[in-house]
């Protein structure tokens, strides 16, 4: 499974990067939405995958009687897949503020700031 | 010690607060700053004159082992009282040269800055801590300079000075660093304690060039003296005090200071015998082609700071000794001749040298002065600069090179003689012209502070005990195994007292005979192509075309050509890597293992993906989007991640929210690009997805090391009494970076709000 | 969107989902669940009654400013954190707990007080950002 899951990730690389080079701005936000995404599974991946095995200490025990998923990577990802939230609530409403301002979702005409100050 | 330069730093401060009070009704009584340091130092100097050495110590930063120690040697002790001597009088100078100024408060403030600045450099222990003043006092005299920052030449010669000062404080830093590698220290007392033979290190040479860049720029020396003369552009009280006496005569501290470790080897030498020599004998010439008094000045300054450079290379004991006197009575006399220069540019109105005449009728205490430093510059005894001469001469002739280096000392000195009688003597003598008669002496504040230096001038070579007492302590600091110094006026006849009749009489001569004139000047301006300003100013010119160039064809202004060359450069780098360091050793037996859970899960993302990306719908793209995001999210739940999937399935729904409510005020997808970029485009973004699917398996099939999830895992319910290791990571072992998270996240909303609730504004 | 059935199933919907909310937020340091999720969860369902019942219902509903939460929840995690540098004298963040364990939550302990202030400034974050771009939609 690593195996697929590792070309699903480059799939959402190439995807995410693939529409954040297009010219229209709701493409560039849904690439970078891919492109976390991909990161974020990456992460997951290298910190390596286990089934079954969630990093929770068993009812009546103190410590780990078992295996367990590593737990560093899932709280970065956590943390990421909040923080991304933000981000990309904050480029959409970048988004509709730039196009409101410019009156245009091309991107290649919004190259100069000084007329839209 | 510290007390002191804290005190200065905080005058500078407090100076914002109450600068209009304190210019307005107590500008002279800043001139109780520099004076309480000087009385400090003075006090010190039995104690120092007795071989003690004075140190105070701060812990600065304890864990780079990098301490705030003063200490206090014979060295140090006569850099301190130099700059507090000196500050005093140019203190009390200003006071009334500056009266009339709007500026006064912030003069002063840059003033004390520079005084902090520049005791913190002589008294530095630490050469990151001299590092730090060396650069204080480069941007001190930068608002110097740049004082009268309605000129835009002020401005100019501030910028360059700031330029080439500020190089030199790289070099600086390069050397401290340097050091600190050899050494293992960046203590004075660590270093010079000669445990360590730095001349045979590998590094040695290395190590020269950054303390001589320093020390270069800082004295301007040849190739980077042109700084200089563009700085004499601020008052000049500044260009008395930082120009003259003491900042410019940092970077030969600084070659002093090491001279005990890094000298007496061949490279050290010659480099500096030569340089030295070279800017002697270059702004020594100069000095012929210039009318303003200041531009004569400047040059002269250049020419002495040449011979120090040139003594400390010749680095015989004698050599030495001469270099620390000539400090002294340099600093003396000069300084005498730039306040001079002060009060004929305050009164006369100009500092033309062949409009300048007959000044004695009305200034008479500024002419005494005048004549005395002139003499003393010309080292006519019994002045204290026939003593510095006489050394000069002296070790030239006991040095490996007698002839050559004397005939350059004489050439050198005679037109400085000239300079000095220029500068001293010729406003004064003569017809007063017409348009002078009106003016009357000043106040006190305007010529005693000269006067005072000129009879110290020669007093110090009546008494010569008065200079051994400063020069001695800081010979032994400097030369290792120094004898007592024995300064005396009177050598008896012998060639050194040749040499320096001829020179006083050479000087004489040339100033009888050639008069300074306006086409000596504009003769001169013919060469300022190839003079290293001009080749600095043709570098800097070249520089900005550069930038601009470069920065056009990476600041483009389109966003894809940034992201573009961002992927291409990390492509490069990954693929780079992979090149030389994949294995390929990929294991593909696991893939019998999946489940069709697995395959189904991984279909539909792949579908959901393909939409995204392909279709012409903004509707079914968020919508595909957000099956990708629910695909992941089921992922997350077969492989033991349950926080990750509630947490991937809520933001989900609430970003899918996010983008429908946007959505429909957005234009429709438009199709901009041409299919020639897609496919370039798709080709780029393809082969960055399969570097990264590359990296992924060559990381997986390395063997993993956890030890930190480990140890969270053991102690979450140990330490943190949680059981659910992700949550305690989050609020507990990493609880300050989820402190700082939610602060991003406030941040982000409220930018959010801000974006879309302030109005924009109509024009 | 405003359908009778939504607008019906949000009134009863609205408490169970904060109370579901509020038991993820206080399990989480034992079983999934933690402020981060609880805080989205309580923001959807406050999403969902602005959906059914309009944004203005919503905003009466919760009287203040969602924005508010966010001061207030940095607040409670900031002084969870300051709590045992005063009372202990321990470093920055470092866990106290009480002695007792509390039925149903656990042990309670300065943890607990931050994840209630990731709690809040989740929520906060999130119907900031949400209503004020409805409003402006």
């Amino acid at each position: 499974m690593e195996i697929l899951l590792a070309f699903l990730i480059g799939i959402l690389y190439a995807s995410g990067i693939y529409m954040m080079l297009r010219r229209s701005l709701v493409k560039l936000i849904i690439g970078i939405i891919l492109l976390g995404n991909g990161a974020n599974l990456l992460i997951f991946l290298l910190g390596r995958i286990t089934k079954d095995k969630p990093p929770i200490i068993p009812e009546h025990s103190k410590v780990f009687l078992d295996g367990f998923a590593d737990p560093v990577p899932q709280a970065l990802i956590l943390t990421a897949i909040v923080i991304s939230f933000g981000l990309q609530a904050f480029a959409i409403i970048l988004i509709k503020r730039a196009y409101k301002v410019a009156k245009t979702d091309d991107l290649d005409q919004m190259n100069t700031t000084d007329e839209y100050a | 010690m510290l007390a002191i330069v804290v005190l200065c730093f905080i005058t500078a401060i407090s100076l914002l607060f109450f600068g209009n009070y304190i210019k307005k009704n107590a500008a002279f009584g800043l001139t109780f700053l520099p004076l309480a340091g000087f009385v400090y130092f003075l006090s010190k100097l039995p104690q120092i004159t007795n071989g003690n050495i004075v140190t105070e110590s701060y812990n600065w930063v304890p864990s780079l082992g990098i301490q705030l120690t003063f200490r206090l040697d014979g060295l140090s002790l006569l850099f301190a009282l130099l700059i507090t001597g000196i500050g005093t009088l140019v203190f009390a100078y200003t006071s009334n040269y500056l009266k009339e100024n709007d500026h006064l408060d912030r003069f002063y403030g840059y003033l004390s800055v520079f005084m902090a600045a520049m005791l913190g450099l002589v008294l530095s222990d630490n050469l990151i801590s001299l590092f730090v003043f060396w650069e204080l006092t480069s941007i001190s005299s930068f608002f110097l300079i740049g004082f009268k920052n309605s000129s835009a030449t002020s401005r100019k010669s501030a910028l360059r000075a700031l330029t080439v000062t500020g190089l030199g404080g790289l070099f600086l830093l390069a050397g401290a660093l340097t050091f600190g590698t050899i050494a293992d220290t960046y203590s004075f007392q660590e270093i010079l304690n000669g445990s360590i033979d730095f001349t045979q290190h590998p590094l040695y040479s290395l190590l020269l060039l950054f303390i001589f860049g320093a020390a270069f720029t800082k004295s301007a020396q040849f190739p980077f003296h042109f700084w200089l003369p563009g700085a004499m552009e601020a008052p000049t009280p500044v260009s008395t005090y930082l120009h003259s006496a003491t900042m410019v005569k940092a970077g030969i501290y600084l070659l002093l200071r090491f001279s005990p470790v890094l000298g007496q080897h061949e490279y050290w030498q010659l480099t500096l015998i030569t340089i030295g020599g070279i800017t002697m004998i270059y702004a020594a010439f100069h000095t012929l082609f210039r009318t303003d008094l200041k531009g004569i000045l400047a040059y002269s300054t250049i020419a002495a700071l040449g011979i120090m450079v040139f003594l400390i290379g010749i680095g015989t004991e004698l050599a030495l000794t001469a270099a620390l006197t000539f400090i002294v009575v340099h600093a003396l006399y000069k300084a005498t001749l730039f306040l001079v220069t002060g009060t004929i540019d305050h009164e006369a109105k100009t500092r033309d040298v062949t409009q300048l005449a007959g000044l004695r009728k009305v200034l008479l205490p500024v002419a005494i002065a005048g004549f005395l430093a002139a003499f003393s510059n010309a080292g006519i005894p019994p002045f204290s600069g026939f003593i510095g001469k006489d050394l000069i001469y002296e070790a030239g002739l006991h040095s490996f090179q007698p002839v050559l280096l004397i005939v350059v000392a004489v050439i050198t000195n005679v037109l400085l003689a000239y300079a000095g009688y220029l500068v001293g003597i010729k406003p004064f003598i003569g017809k007063l012209p017409e348009k002078f008669e009106k003016i009357h002496l000043p106040s006190p504040l305007l010529w005693f502070p000269p006067l005072l230096l000129a009879v110290l001038g020669l007093l110090f070579g009546i008494v010569p005990k008065l200079l051994v007492s400063l020069v001695n302590p800081a010979l032994q600091e400097t030369f290792i195994g120094a004898n007592l110094v024995q300064l005396k006026l009177w050598h008896g006849f012998n060639l050194v007292l040749l040499l320096s009749l001829v020179t006083i009489i050479s000087g004489l001569l040339l100033f009888y005979f050639l008069k300074p004139n306006n086409d000596l000047t504009k003769f001169i301006v013919q060469f300022q192509t190839i003079s290293p300003l001009g080749i600095f100013e043709k570098i800097g010119i070249l520089m900005t075309k550069v930038s601009l160039l470069w920065t056009n064809f990476f600041q483009n202004g389109f966003l894809r050509n940034y992201v573009l060359t961002i992927i291409l450069v990390i492509s490069f780098l990954i693929g780079y890597n992979l090149f030389f360091n994949a294995k390929f050793l990929w294991d593909f037996s696991t893939i019998l293992s999946v489940t069709n859970y697995e395959i189904g899960i991984l279909s539909v993302m792949l579908v959901a993906i393909l939409f995204t990306v392909f279709t012409s719908s903004r509707l079914t793209a968020v919508a595909s989007l957000g099956v990708v995001g629910y695909a992941i999210c089921l992922l997350f739940v077969f492989y033991s991640a349950p926080d990750l999937a509630m947490t991937q399935f809520t933001i989900d729904t609430l970003t899918v929210i996010l983008f429908v409510l946007v959505l429909y005020r957005l234009p429709k997808y438009l199709k901009l690009s041409e299919n020639k970029k897609r496919i370039r485009d798709g080709f780029v973004a393809l082969v960055f997805g399969g570097l990264i699917t590359i990296l992924s398996l060559e990381v997986i099939q390395e063997p993993m090391n956890n030890e930190t999830g480990k140890f969270y895992a053991e102690n979450a319910y140990l330490l943190a009494k949680g059981k659910n290791v992700v949550n305690v990571v989050l609020v507990d072992f990493r609880g300050i970076d989820t402190l700082v998270e939610i602060t991003v996240l406030a941040i982000a909303a409220i930018g959010v709000f801000g974006l879309l609730k302030l109005r924009i504004r109509n024009n | 969107m405003k359908t009778l059935i939504l607008k019906t199933a949000s009134g009863y919907l609205l408490p169970v989902l904060l109370l579901f909310s509020v038991f993820i937020l206080l399990r989480g340091h034992y079983l999934p669940g933690g402020g981060f999720v609880g805080g989205l969860v309580a923001s959807i369902a406050f999403v969902l009654h602005a959906f059914a019942n309009g944004l203005e219902n919503t905003k009466n509903l919760l009287r203040i400013h969602p924005g508010f939460l966010m001061p207030f929840g940095l607040a409670i995690a900031f002084i969870s954190g300051l709590a045992p540098m005063f009372l202990y004298d321990l470093p920055f963040l470092t866990g106290i707990w009480f002695d007792e364990p509390l039925p149903v939550i656990g042990m309670v302990g300065s943890a607990l007080f931050f994840d209630t202030g990731v709690f809040l400034v989740v929520i906060g974050v999130t119907l900031t950002i949400i209503f004020t771009i409805s409003e402006s939609a």
